[in-house]
């Protein structure tokens, strides 16, 4: 059985919502337990406002969490992270558009973060950035580009290298791919299952897509109003859904022989 | 048994002037929705299938013009007459829904009032009536407590109700048929199956047509009779019966897009991506396209083929 590279225990988050009458605490995730093992695509699927991306806050250490302990292999990761803590987990965000510095040339940003954790000699950080390109089918051409630029895909794929470029062991992608027009997701999402291959990568696939998480996913939680209702493998979960939720979740998928089966 | 078309377009040619010079956006493109059928409109970003929806009802940028061809609404031109036509049935004869609830609505007026703004300029229905119709058309888009709801403005609502006020308001007078420009790409799975059956249940209570875009072609599937399938400004292939076109897509651009969308159903395989992604308008070629060839009646295919655009794409991408 290969070891877990990440485990969650009990994780509790609350927001404090509305000012003077109208104040009360929404309990974003409760008593929270996922785990992730060495090399494996793990989902995480719900609506919105169901808690996943809050989930994905906690575990890169961008959001506190009340209770409960986050552990990485066998130590608990402290609540004020080092950066070494910081750069075991890494996360692609939803939004390529946002999430890249307009002002920013591609090279720039990956040496931005090769600087700030200062773990290659000087000299090697731009052939650093070369080989993260091409681990990402960017060509090497790209290095000057700013995201204004690039198409949706090809800043995806940036967002990507950045992310790697600490070598993680960890990736943490929220709703990495739902911005992107159906043919570039595509690409994005073999992507991720080619790196999880040659990188050895464990990675938690959070989105709303069913389709998507059932192509890449081994394992799938799934999480409503801050609790996870189901967590089982990717087959026997589209097989034999055993919550309600999940199920409406699953029904809710348009499928591609609607049709057939309406006029049948 | 034929139904008569309620939307012609033919030939429609629209061209975008960037930076002092002028691009085909849109390349003589044509295609009908028949009475009470809906059509699915389908491609990438960029492919034309939005500035198509804006032609119809008259909503183009500055900069972009229909340069030839036609629109027809029961036969009668829309783009002729200065389009004293179109705005005639604007409301009572073609409705469009949004993508984005969230822009589209008025942020300072009341939902109420937003749903039947169109229905005052058509009718002359007073205040109070007009309120009641607001709150009659809510319940028929499935809001639950409509008469405490009329009066609340759109940041209360979320993003599922905000598209069924959308929709509200573009039923409001009672259109022949709806142009929807992605309706739910912005929202989840469970409210885009919510919005989809409301649709369904348009086009069973009131026997609406829609023209519907997307580049969701699972949604497209749930809701659409006939579809066609754009590619950089052209149509590539389409079908009056979209069964035909799924279980034996034709042009290999339709293959390429079949072969890229993750399904629920079906076999768990590796995804064939498009590499290249379709180029922008600047950059796409300015040749005509040949006229489409009839496979069958009711199915057409574009004749230039995959590789040709790829190629294309190819050579103006490494200028």
């Amino acid at each position: 059985m290969s070891k877990q590279i990440f485990t969650a225990n009990n994780v509790n988050v609350t927001f404090n919502v509305g000012r003077g009458k109208n104040k009360s605490q929404v309990r974003a995730l409760n008593n929270v337990c996922l785990d992730v093992n060495q090399g494996e695509i793990v989902g995480l699927v719900g609506e919105s406002g169901s808690g996943k991306s809050t989930m994905a806050r906690v575990i890169v250490g961008l959001q506190k969490h009340d209770s409960g302990e986050l552990m990485y292999l066998d130590t608990p990761i402290p609540q004020t992270r080092t950066l070494e803590d910081r750069r075991k987990i890494q996360m692609i965000f939803q939004d390529p558009y946002s999430s890249l510095d307009p002002r920013m040339s591609v090279k720039q940003s990956i040496l931005e973060l090769l600087d700030t954790h200062d773990i290659l000699p000087k000299e090697k950080r731009l052939d650093r950035c070369k080989e993260l390109l091409s681990l990402v089918k960017l060509p090497e051409s790209l290095l000057d580009s700013r995201p204004y630029a690039m198409s949706g895909g090809q800043r995806q794929r940036v967002a990507i290298a950045r992310a790697l470029s600490l070598n993680p062991n960890f990736l943490i992608a929220d709703e990495a791919v739902s911005a992107l027009d159906v043919s570039v997701q595509a690409s994005i999402i073999n992507l991720l299952a080619d790196l999880r291959e040659s990188l050895k990568l464990s990675i938690l696939f959070i989105s709303h897509d069913l389709a998507i998480v059932r192509l890449l996913c081994d394992r799938v939680n799934v999480i409503n109003s801050g609790v996870i209702v189901e967590s089982s493998p990717t087959m026997s979960l589209f097989d034999n859904p055993a919550h309600e939720y999940t199920r409406q979740l699953i029904a809710a998928v348009p499928k591609l022989d609607a049709i057939v089966r309406n006029t049948n | 048994m034929t139904t008569a078309n309620i939307l012609e377009v033919k030939d429609l040619q629209i061209v975008a002037r960037i930076a002092g010079h002028d691009y085909i956006a849109i390349d003589n493109i044509s295609f009908s929705v028949a009475q009470g059928r809906a059509r699915g409109l389908v491609g990438e970003s960029g492919s034309g299938k939005s500035l198509t929806l804006r032609a119809i009802m008259g909503l183009l940028p500055s900069n972009v013009r229909v340069t030839s061809g036609s629109i027809k609404f029961h036969g009668k031109e829309l783009l002729a007459d200065k389009g004293k036509y179109r705005k005639e049935i604007l409301g009572t004869g073609i409705s469009m829904v949004f993508q984005e609830p969230s822009v589209a609505l008025n942020p300072v007026m009341k939902i109420g009032k937003q749903i039947t703004d169109s229905l005052v300029q058509h009718s002359d229905l007073n205040r109070q009536q007009a309120r009641e119709r607001a709150i009659d058309l809510m319940n028929q888009v499935g809001i639950r407590d409509p008469h405490k709801r009329v009066d609340d403005y759109p940041f209360q609502l979320s993003g599922g109700m905000k598209q069924r006020i959308m929709i509200a308001a573009a039923i409001a007078c009672g259109p022949e048929l709806i142009l929807c420009d992605e309706p739910t790409t912005a929202l989840d799975v469970t409210i885009q199956a919510q919005i989809i059956d409301l649709f369904k249940n348009l086009r069973k209570d009131l026997n609406v047509s829609l023209l519907y875009v997307t580049h969701d072609i699972g949604v497209v599937a749930e809701l659409c009779d006939s579809i066609s399938v754009m590619y950089s400004g052209r149509i590539i292939e389409q079908a009056d019966d979209i069964n035909k076109v799924f279980s034996n897509p034709n042009h290999a651009y339709t293959k390429a897009l079949l072969g890229a969308i993750p399904r629920i159903d079906g076999p768990i395989q590796r995804l064939k991506g498009l590499e290249n992604t379709a180029p922008s308008l600047t950059q796409r070629s300015q040749e005509l396209a040949p006229p489409m060839k009839e496979i069958e009646p009711g199915w057409e295919i574009a004749q230039f083929d995959f590789a040709d655009l790829n190629q294309l794409q190819r050579a103006t991408s490494h200028e």
